[in-house]
């Protein structure tokens, strides 16, 4: 007696627990197996680009927020960047030094946010999560002193960020910085060496250098890989090629590597907002700058190193009050462009996975 | 008059001496029919009102796990959140999809719940408290245990969804793979005991059983787990993969019915393991048997909690894979050591029993051990962030 079977067409979203917003996959299935996928986007499309046209170059700080809503302060940092080196503006150090140490505490609540997701997705039940929400959630708390808001924060602005931190913020910043190495500890304790961890990530989605290269994938994936590309490395921005830090990579570019290059990174990222607050100097925070801000004809991009890889703003100025092309190079649309690669033969279980160590997020997939 | 098989059990002659007492004498010829049905009202009762006990506490333990509180708004301590949840789910709208087969559909949630209820009347909750002392009470655990599949997969086939269906598939898988070890390491327990009542059982430990057989006390829990879907073999409803699995299209009190048999079948299994690897009921004087039951039982739920609380799921190829190439072959061990010692030591006295302890829990470490070196990917040492020695931009990366 044979038996038949056909393939099961089954659609992941855009309702589904794992899929980090409202991402669609049409998966087609042998059993367990996936033998095919089609990825569908566009569901939170809110023609960001389209938007920044209509709006002045300060007002288009508060779209660049809904981006990748889980790292602000970095979307922030991209365009001023964009803006000032279209309008050469010089910008104080302290207002340079307060952007890093935005920046940098950002990074570690995104990393905190995608390592929690991706162990959830993993299926440990909250527990991993909800350790990594309590830390992120006191970064959110130094993030309120610096500009009251905790996810939207549109704190930096063209020419510095928007206020000098108040006095009780450094010493809440000092005491976050002493506990935080021990939280990590308590991740990696919990979770890195755990036998079913290892199992569901090590050789899950292996990618070569050579293919991550080519896909223009950046970020922690291209780290795990084993490319040391850190754009804060390669071509700094702001204060990074006076601080000292290092690039954690990977070998395999597998699950685990990606899961191991975050938390490293969230260490390095801790070192990094110490040498910030040891060194801040006193003065202004912010360039005078007009607040209908014209930047002379031309066009800019400058990238910058987001938690989820290299975003960039690539701005054209018609000389007008606002840009006349706002392009977003967003890194967590650019890293799936890989998906079919790492996804076709795997199992049903992985796919979650590998959605979760791509940390994806739908606010900047779809713009 | 009354039936036979209760004719030795204490639960039954008390319930029957108070009715007795109570009923006028013209109704002697029920009295028999009333006790017994008084009586299996009160245990099945009592799962009944234990297990929503058991959400409330894994909520609350839980919580504790994940830096929350866990429901603490209803009732002293949250202990009516339960009855809040239940009252929620009677009045919600009951959908039945469209794609779905009706009577298949309506009908799985009650199959599901059934072998849960059947198999309470085999548990010794105290030396005196069972409904019924069966002597072939394993092999009735295991074949009415086994009949939760069925519930389970025809929810997932009548649901007409295919996240439903992969869970009751996944499901099967499981119970194919998972009843294998799950008998061997009983096996063992009947050779010790010579018998298949867990009366009998519990009467037949020197001293509990998990400190003859950790062993099979290991495979055992690890089966159970995964037969009662827990985490982490909680494949068939895995929430970040197939969204609820089998009941994924279930709402209102059949959701709820779902729900109160997954969790029934937690508190039947922990009572199991109780009876069989705790010594059951059994304990010092200053407490009667049932709270010395109810403490053991209690231990087991914790770790069952905790290792919930801890691990992340397995998938599902590592799940097959755990139970035939781990637990099989360590069940196998566990029973032919068990066979061996019962030749050599027909019947231990205190020195032998030390023995056998002994010489099991090295076997047990030793066999873990090796298997898990020999399948496991424990052998990746955490490494340190390589540092870089010089940054590749604008080169050719090959």
């Amino acid at each position: 007696m044979s038996v038949s079977s056909n393939p099961v067409t089954v659609n992941i979203g855009p309702q589904h627990p794992s899929t980090h917003g409202v991402f669609r996959l049409k998966v087609e299935f042998d059993g367990e197996e996936i033998l095919d996928l089609e990825p569908v986007f566009g569901y939170l499309h809110r023609g960001t680009e389209k938007l920044a046209e209509e709006r002045n170059y300060s007002q288009v700080i508060t779209l660049t927020d809904r981006l990748d809503y889980t790292a602000s302060m970095t979307n922030n940092q991209a365009y001023v960047l964009t803006c000032e080196k279209l309008g050469q503006i010089d910008v104080p150090e302290r207002g340079l030094y307060l952007r890093v140490i935005a920046a940098e505490l950002q990074r570690v609540a995104a990393h905190l946010m995608a390592t929690g997701f991706l162990l959830q997705d993993m299926g440990a039940m909250g527990t991993p999560l909800m350790y990594c929400f309590r830390e992120r959630e006191r970064i959110l708390e130094l993030f309120e002193m610096l500009c009251g808001a905790r996810i939207t924060n549109s704190y930096m602005r063209i020419g510095g960020v928007f206020y000098d931190a108040p006095e009780s913020f450094w010493p809440a910043l000092r005491q976050f910085l002493a506990e935080m190495p021990e939280y990590i500890d308590e991740y990696e304790s919990l979770m890195t060496g755990n036998e079913i961890l290892l199992g569901r990530t090590k050789g899950v989605s292996s990618l070569s250098i050579e293919d991550i290269v080519n896909a223009s994938i950046s970020g922690p994936m291209l780290r795990a890989a084993g490319l040391s590309w850190d754009v804060r490395k390669s071509d700094p921005y702001d204060i990074y090629s006076s601080l000292d830090f290092e690039v954690p990579v990977g070998t395999q570019g597998d699950v685990y590597d990606r899961y191991w290059v975050r938390l490293q990174e969230m260490r390095q990222s801790l070192s990094l907002v110490e040498q910030c607050v040891s060194r801040i100097p006193q003065g202004p925070v912010r360039a005078e700058v007009p607040l209908i801000f014209r930047p002379p004809e031309g066009d800019a991009y400058v990238p910058i190193e987001a938690p989820k890889g290299e975003l960039g703003f690539y701005i054209v100025s018609d000389g007008g009050i606002s840009p006349y092309r706002c392009k977003i190079r967003a890194p967590s649309f650019i890293n799936l462009t890989l998906l079919k690669e790492m996804l076709i033969g795997r199992k049903m279980a992985d796919l979650v996975v590998i959605l979760g160590s791509i940390d994806i997020n739908m606010g900047e997939v779809d713009r | 008059m009354s039936p036979s098989v209760l004719e030795n059990n204490a639960l039954y002659q008390s319930i029957y001496s108070a009715i007795n007492w109570v009923m006028p004498d013209f109704l002697d010829s029920i009295v028999g029919y009333a006790a017994a049905f008084a009586m299996v009202m009160l245990v099945a009762n009592l799962v009944l009102v234990i297990t929503p006990l058991f959400i409330w506490f894994e909520r609350r333990i839980l919580g504790r796990f994940q830096q929350r509180l866990g429901p603490n708004r209803w009732g002293p301590f949250g202990l009516l959140q339960p009855i809040a949840d239940a009252i929620k789910l009677i009045i919600k709208e009951d959908i039945v999809p469209r794609g779905a087969d009706r009577l298949v559909f309506n009908a799985a949630p009650v199959i599901l719940f059934m072998p849960v209820m059947l198999m309470v009347a085999v548990i010794p909750f105290g030396t005196q408290f069972y409904l019924v002392d069966l002597n072939v009470a394993v092999l009735y655990i295991i074949a009415v245990g086994t009949l939760e599949t069925i519930g389970i997969f025809m929810a997932g086939w009548a649901s007409g969804n295919r996240y439903a269906l992969m869970g009751a598939v996944r499901s099967v898988a499981m119970l194919v793979s998972y009843e294998v070890p799950l008998v061997m390491s009983l096996a063992a327990v009947l050779l010790w005991a010579g018998s298949m009542s867990l009366v009998e059982i519990v009467d037949k430990q020197p001293v509990p059983l998990i400190l003859l057989q950790p062993l099979g006390f290991f495979v055992f829990i690890a089966a159970t787990i995964a037969e009662m879907n827990r985490a982490p073999f909680d494949l068939i409803e895995a929430e970040s993969e197939i969204v609820a699995g089998y009941h994924t299209e279930y709402s209102g009190m059949k959701f709820g019915v779902f729900q109160l048999a997954e969790f029934a079948s937690v508190v039947v299994g922990a009572g199991f393991i109780t009876a069989i690897f705790l010594k059951g009921a059994a304990g010092w004087s200053f407490l009667p048997s049932p709270a010395w039951f109810s403490l053991k039982w209690l231990a087991v739920i914790f770790c069952i909690i905790w290792i919930r609380a801890t691990l992340p799921r397995v998938r599902v190829d590592q799940v097959m894979a755990f139970a035939w190439k781990f637990l099989l072959p360590l069940s196998a061990i566990n029973l032919i050591l068990v066979a061996v010692e019962m030749v050599i030591w027909p019947s231990p006295n205190g020195a032998q029993l030390w023995m056998i302890g002994l010489i099991n829990f090295a076997v047990a470490a030793v066999a873990i051990a090796v298997l898990a070196t020999a399948l496991g990917h424990r052998n990746f040492a955490p490494r340190s962030p390589q540092i870089p020695t010089s940054t590749v931009v604008g080169e050719k990366v090959v």
